[in-house]
């Protein structure tokens, strides 16, 4: 019931606000996953990134797809825990205070396993707006411990003008997502991570071109 | 046709005519890539567009006044977007942006408060280009970044009145009494959109045919003389020939404003495409699927239709 509620709430409600406010363009929308287990990694400056992210997709995945998202943020008891598990469908995962030999990737590669197709953020905070920050390596032990999932890189534009951290109304401006090529596991950590946001940089000449100091 | 007899007669035909072209159109889109795989990959798309603004349009043109406001409120909004994600801002000018997009509210607000003020034409006339104009600028200068000032409170009036200020006066153009044009208001505004894009595709024509000499060699390079003077001439003709069925104007203003109209149409056009070379882009972004962003396919109304509303409220309408 949840399931069929949310899909046409994307479809009737969040898809059409979000193309209003945000024109949602995308560029080479045929590399993204038809099916899961698969990730989705994209450049993070606001919350806005997840719901473009969300509205690329057709709306017969919404079901499967999960964007990972910061527990001390997303998943601190109640209410807000609720919508975010259950109507934006996140997958909380905790950003340090973890417990040695804890697996913080854990709920993840359980998602993977299901089939389903993971949202992540290797940034893993969204920063200084339209600024690219270090990439963390989860992404990359996710595709090690399953290396039949290919990631697919995204990069997105706009978002940090619309929503910065820390803004309290947004503005709106068109987000531009240019997606890549999938990638697999190629032995390497930081040989991934490195080449992901390699792509990534790649990725952003495509966009146009934002002048924005 | 009973049903449709609240419509007048040049506009039924008007209508008649679009729908005819745009099913021969579809029914190109389907004969012509299966002839010529690969070169006309575009129509498709390009074609279900057609459809969707024509419908939109001609139902809100049926519609009234009101609905034609809100489409047209909603169109500039879109344009401005575009306008605003792609010219230079400053991370302070967020404020100044949101005030940008207010202007839409009031602009296309005025067109309904006529009962609240006594005549709001008047007010229309001066809120955007002088009030829009020291507000923004004001809030800016108090935020208080001075590098670029001049620069972004330019480039933001800039887009409010060609995006809101100019596209507002063909929904103002509806409030025009139904008495005063023998295809009412909306037979006024269903002219004019008719024009430009005659004119844009008299042009086109033209230019395949003829074309020799580059108008605009650095701003738009398949322009050419023969295509601008032929589809000047085509379109000054059919304004003449038709300008009894949708307007009130007498033979001399006809000639006059079919003169004047695709010229205005003809500089709206290479003016964005001025712009868009300045902003280091080809379309304002990806929202029509065929032809670009709402900007792309509003470029010589945002000049014609000021142009067209001055002209008529000053040969012919009493209303403004």
């Amino acid at each position: 019931m949840l399931q069929v509620i949310r899909r046409y709430a994307l479809m009737l409600v969040v898809r059409p606000i979000a193309r209003l406010l945000f024109g949602l363009d995308a560029i080479g929308a045929e590399h993204l996953p038809k099916r899961g287990p698969a990730i989705i990694a994209a450049n993070h400056n606001s919350h806005v990134d997840t719901i473009v992210l969300l509205c690329l997709f057709p709306s017969k995945l919404l079901p499967k797809l999960r964007p990972v998202a910061a527990a001390d943020h997303f998943d601190k008891g109640g209410f807000g825990s609720w919508v975010s598990r259950n109507v934006i469908g996140i997958i909380p995962i905790k950003r340090g205070g973890a417990a040695k030999g804890e697996d913080v990737l854990l709920g993840a590669k359980e998602a993977l396993k299901r089939g389903e197709i993971l949202v992540v953020f290797p940034e893993g905070s969204r920063g200084a707006p339209e600024e690219m920050t270090r990439f963390k390596t989860g992404v990359a032990r996710l595709v090690e411990f399953m290396p039949e999932v290919a990631v697919t890189p995204v990069y997105l534009q706009g978002a940090g003008r619309s929503l910065p951290k820390d803004a309290k109304i947004f503005a709106p401006f068109n987000v531009t997502a240019v997606i890549g090529e999938p990638m697999t596991w190629t032995g390497s950590h930081h040989g991934f991570i490195d080449n992901l946001r390699a792509r990534i940089e790649t990725l952003k000449t495509q966009a146009p071109p934002l002048r924005w100091e | 046709m009973d049903a449709l007899s609240f419509i007048p007669q040049p506009l039924l035909i008007g209508f008649a005519g679009v729908l005819g072209l745009l099913i021969l159109g579809t029914i190109a889109a389907f004969v012509l890539p299966a002839a010529q795989p690969g070169k006309w990959s575009d129509l498709g798309p390009r074609m279900r567009s057609w459809w969707v603004i024509a419908l939109l349009v001609g139902g809100a043109l049926i519609a009234g006044w009101q609905a034609f406001a809100i489409l047209m409120a909603v169109i500039s909004f879109l344009a401005l977007k575009e306008f605003l994600t792609l010219a230079p801002t400053r991370k302070e000018d967020r404020l100044i942006v949101l005030l940008a997009y207010v202007t839409v509210l009031v602009n296309y607000g005025l067109i309904f408060t006529d009962t609240l003020f006594e005549d709001s034409y008047q007010i229309y006339l001066v809120f955007t280009p002088v009030y829009a104009f020291l507000v923004m600028a004001a809030t800016m200068a108090w935020i208080g970044r001075t590098d670029g000032f001049l620069a972004t409170t330019g480039i933001v009036h800039w887009g409010v009145v060609v995006c809101v200020y100019n596209i507002g006066y063909m929904a103002f153009l509806m409030r025009t009494p139904d008495a005063e044009a023998p295809a009412g208001a909306a037979g006024l505004v269903f002219f004019l959109i008719f024009i430009t894009q005659l004119n844009d595709v008299a042009q086109y024509c033209w230019g395949k045919a003829l074309g020799r000499t580059k108008i605009t060699p650095r701003v738009s390079p398949n322009k050419t003389w023969e295509g601008a003077i032929g589809g000047w001439l085509t379109t000054a003709i059919v304004f003449y020939l038709l300008a009894p069925y949708f307007t009130p104007l007498t033979p001399l203003h006809a000639a006059i404003m079919g003169a004047a109209v695709p010229i205005a149409g003809f500089f709206g056009d290479i003016t964005m495409s001025a712009i868009k070379r300045d902003l280091g882009v080809k379309d304002t972004s990806r929202l029509i699927p065929g032809h670009g962003g709402v900007l792309d396919r509003l470029d010589s109304l945002t000049f014609a239709a000021p142009v067209y509303f001055h002209l008529l409220a000053y040969f012919a309408l009493e209303r403004f």
